[in-house]
């Protein structure tokens, strides 16, 4: 299962104390620059990118949505902490040489076959599972993990817990149908 | 520097070491769910250890000002189980999502199209979940410490110590 070395990584633990290093960085330079400190997160913004598009389709029925009405697509911190994201791992793919355009990944194949629209479906599906709970939660593994946790959050333990609970057991399950998910 | 610009440099930071710690991939995160490949857990857990020292330490010299969210108990349980479900099947969060699609694995697409959905889908939903699920019981912001009524630092202590017994649990099991 593991494979190490096909692409150059570095030590986890080192590039996640890097990241750690990188969240105490950012939220005290943003509580500097902007009075009002800023942690990492991702779901909000797409809270608000899925509130405009459907703004653009069905403004009736946004303006009526309590969850939806007032999110509106603002060039703001998180925003472009997710433009950067893409930058960055991007930049690092390709200086690294991992980049790789794939379209099924290695274990996914393994499990349900080489077919892209099979993965594609899964993709979605499981991508709207996801955020339906994220959304729930109010919190992403970003926003209520890594922030909730380090600024120990009741919230963002018992988040994390139960993202990795729910997801062990699907896995599992898929796993043993399979019994090639590896 | 303005804030967005702000925001563009520390998210470019923060993908390259997502990428240099090799967890954007699929195989990593449904690895780690599976216990089978446990980069993942080493990376956020190690960020987390870290990031709980500095922040604890920006607080009390009030330099940081923390922001609990809700721990509304049915939303987070339920909500947290659901996330998790669809994780493993999307196999990326909406953060690595867009971190993957960075690296080239172009049906992160897909899974970035499906949260999209997924967030309308809730905005659906949420007028019968605030009255049902989200009523059961608010503690609202909530941290540990307060919690427990014990000091920061003791929490801090005890996350260090199951951070690192996990750790030595992947090392022992070579995962």
């Amino acid at each position: 299962m593991r494979r190490r070395g096909r692409d150059k990584t570095w030590n986890p633990y080192l590039a996640g104390a890097l990241a750690g290093l990188l969240a105490i960085g950012s939220a005290y330079v943003t509580t500097r620059v902007t009075g009002r400190t800023e942690f990492l997160g991702a779901s909000k913004t797409f809270v608000r990118v899925s509130a405009a598009l459907e703004r653009a389709v069905l403004p009736a029925r946004v303006a009526k949505s309590a969850d939806f009405k007032d999110e509106r697509l603002k060039t703001d911190w998180q925003l472009m902490l997710l433009g950067g994201l893409f930058l960055g791992a991007l930049a690092s793919a390709l200086t690294g040489h991992a980049f790789e355009w794939e379209g099924v990944p290695e274990l996914w194949r393994h499990r349900f076959g080489p077919g892209v629209l099979k993965r594609a479906a899964g993709a979605f599906l499981g991508g709207a599972v996801a955020m339906f709970g994220a959304r729930l939660a109010g919190g992403c593994p970003f926003g209520h993990g890594l922030s909730g946790v380090m600024q120990l959050s009741v919230s963002g333990l018992a988040a994390s817990l139960c993202f990795f609970m729910g997801g062990a057991m699907v896995a599992k399950y898929l796993s043993r149908k399979g019994d090639r998910y590896e | 520097m303005s804030e967005p610009l702000l925001g563009l440099v520390t998210g470019f930071l923060f993908g390259f070491l997502l990428q240099k710690g090799g967890v954007l991939r699929f195989d990593r995160q449904v690895g780690a769910l599976l216990f089978r490949d446990m980069t993942l857990v080493k990376f956020m857990v190690s960020a987390m250890l870290v990031g709980s020292v500095g922040f604890q330490l920006l607080a009390e010299a009030k330099l940081i000002a923390m922001n609990h969210l809700a721990m509304n108990v049915g939303g987070v349980v339920l909500g947290g189980l659901l996330y998790g479900c669809g994780w493993a099947i999307a196999g990326y969060c909406p953060g690595t999502a867009v971190g993957a699609l960075g690296e080239g694995r172009w049906t992160a697409l897909f899974a970035i199209a499906g949260m999209l959905a997924g967030a309308a889908l809730y905005a659906e939903a949420h007028p019968a979940l605030k009255v049902t699920v989200l009523a059961w019981l608010n503690l609202k912001s909530l941290a540990l410490p307060k919690l427990l009524g014990v000091s920061p630092w003791m929490c801090i202590a005890g996350l260090w110590g199951a951070g690192i017994v996990t750790f030595v649990w992947c090392e022992f099991k070579k995962v």
